[in-house]
């Protein structure tokens, strides 16, 4: 059977047509209903928190915050945010006796007394949301992921409580939720700075000492408290791109 | 039917169970693999809107500067001005949004006070402290400082 050329053309071109229109229409029936339209927008930002060493006093506001704010189960194991107190003998920098009675949920007792030639200090620790996060990588269901503007979440839908990620975690910013029996940490929270609201830690920190930052704006005062003071991250040696920016941080901080 | 197309029959068997696999690997793969999975990475896109819902329970000091806009002229100038209303007020919320309902709880005028000015080592030494026992008498702070503009002129 001879083909005629117009015919061939005509027959490839509709097929090319409506094969591409089977696969558009069959994505879109995969994808559902497209998010309603708001004006955040995914890709506009990038979070941070920096945090001044020199300011933290200890109350335990964050702390208390965060679990108000999130819904933390209130026994003194499971932490979001959580504060610590070193202890440092300036001759043994490499050994700094830490505590955190309750994570510093009710403040810190004092423990030291006044010129004993130590070093005294607090450090308020969260999730570090970090661009190359060691927990994401390990999850094998893809539940833990950094998001596109640049917090770590879990989807706790999807999450089976393999506790893979709470290991994984340097920083030990992990907990299994007894409730839900799924793992639950910091989400910078999420619902709120896309409303365009502060963490709640950084809400009630009476002294300033944290504060959420956007890197991607411009005009956000974190570039000029990066640029200003002394910063450092937790466990820079292990390139997990931790966003937790601290000033002033001492050497003896794990 | 020549003896070739007899012999090809069962290759026609085999390609269309081939078919008929790939078909029910993409019906499976579409019924079990969320939607919106792997829009922007490896995850559930809706999980980003389904943390975004969660309620808020601290409304943020702008809310409250809505209404109180006394309490804000208060404490311009004084050491207390950039603290947020509600690491005091613990979070109001439901105030903000309902405030004829909810109504806040006045916090305790000396145990609030401790929580952050009680003398500890590991606080900033410039940082205002004080020991209870030697400042002040056992009653409550607010009795000589307003906790709004603490400073004693």
């Amino acid at each position: 059977m001879a083909v005629d050329r117009r015919i061939f053309l005509q027959e490839t071109g509709k097929f090319l047509i409506l094969t591409g229109a089977a696969s558009l229409a069959f994505e879109h029936v995969l994808a559902g209903t497209p998010e309603a339209a708001e004006n955040y927008h995914l890709k506009d930002h990038w979070w941070a928190m920096a945090i001044d060493i020199d300011k933290c006093i200890g109350c335990g506001g964050c702390v208390r915050a965060c679990k108000a704010e999130n819904h933390v189960p209130l026994e003194p194991f499971y932490f979001r945010t959580w504060v610590e107190r070193y202890h440092v003998k300036p001759e043994d920098p490499e050994h700094p006796e830490v505590d955190s009675p309750d994570g510093g949920y009710g403040g810190f007792p004092e423990r030291y007394s006044q010129g004993d030639g130590t070093k005294n200090f607090f450090v308020p620790k969260l999730c570090n949301h970090c661009a190359h996060s060691p927990c994401v990588q390990v999850c094998p269901v893809g539940a833990t992921f950094e998001s596109p503007d640049g917090v770590v979440l879990v989807d706790k839908s999807y999450c089976l409580g393999c506790r893979y990620c709470v290991q994984a975690c340097p920083y030990g910013c992990r907990f299994i939720d007894p409730r839900t029996n799924t793992v639950d940490k910091c989400t910078l929270c999420y619902h709120r700075i896309t409303k365009g609201l502060t963490t709640a830690c950084c809400e009630v920190c009476p002294m300033g000492a944290r504060r959420l930052g956007d890197l991607k704006d411009p005009k956000d005062p974190i570039h000029a408290f990066l640029r200003d003071h002394m910063i450092h991250v937790l466990k820079p040696e292990m390139a997990t791109g931790a966003k937790v920016y601290y000033n002033d941080l001492d050497g003896s901080v794990r | 039917m020549t003896a070739l197309d007899k012999d090809k029959s069962h290759l026609y068997r085999l390609a269309l169970l081939f078919a008929a696999g790939f078909l029910a690997f993409l019906v499976l793969r579409a019924v079990m693999v969320p939607k919106g999975f792997g829009r922007y990475g490896h995850f559930r896109a809706g999980a980003l809107t389904d943390i975004r819902s969660l309620p808020v329970s601290y409304a943020g000091r702008a809310a409250c500067a809505d209404c109180h806009s006394d309490i804000v002229d208060m404490r311009k100038g004084s050491l207390h001005a950039q603290i947020g209303c509600e690491a005091c007020h613990g979070p109001l919320e439901a105030h903000a949004t309902d405030p004829d309902t909810t109504k806040p709880q006045l916090p305790d005028g000396r145990a609030l006070c401790l929580g952050c000015h009680l003398e500890n080592v590991a606080k900033p030494a410039s940082f205002p402290q004080v020991d209870p026992k030697e400042h002040g008498d056992a009653g409550p702070c607010t009795s000589c400082h307003n906790p709004h503009h603490p400073e004693i002129s």
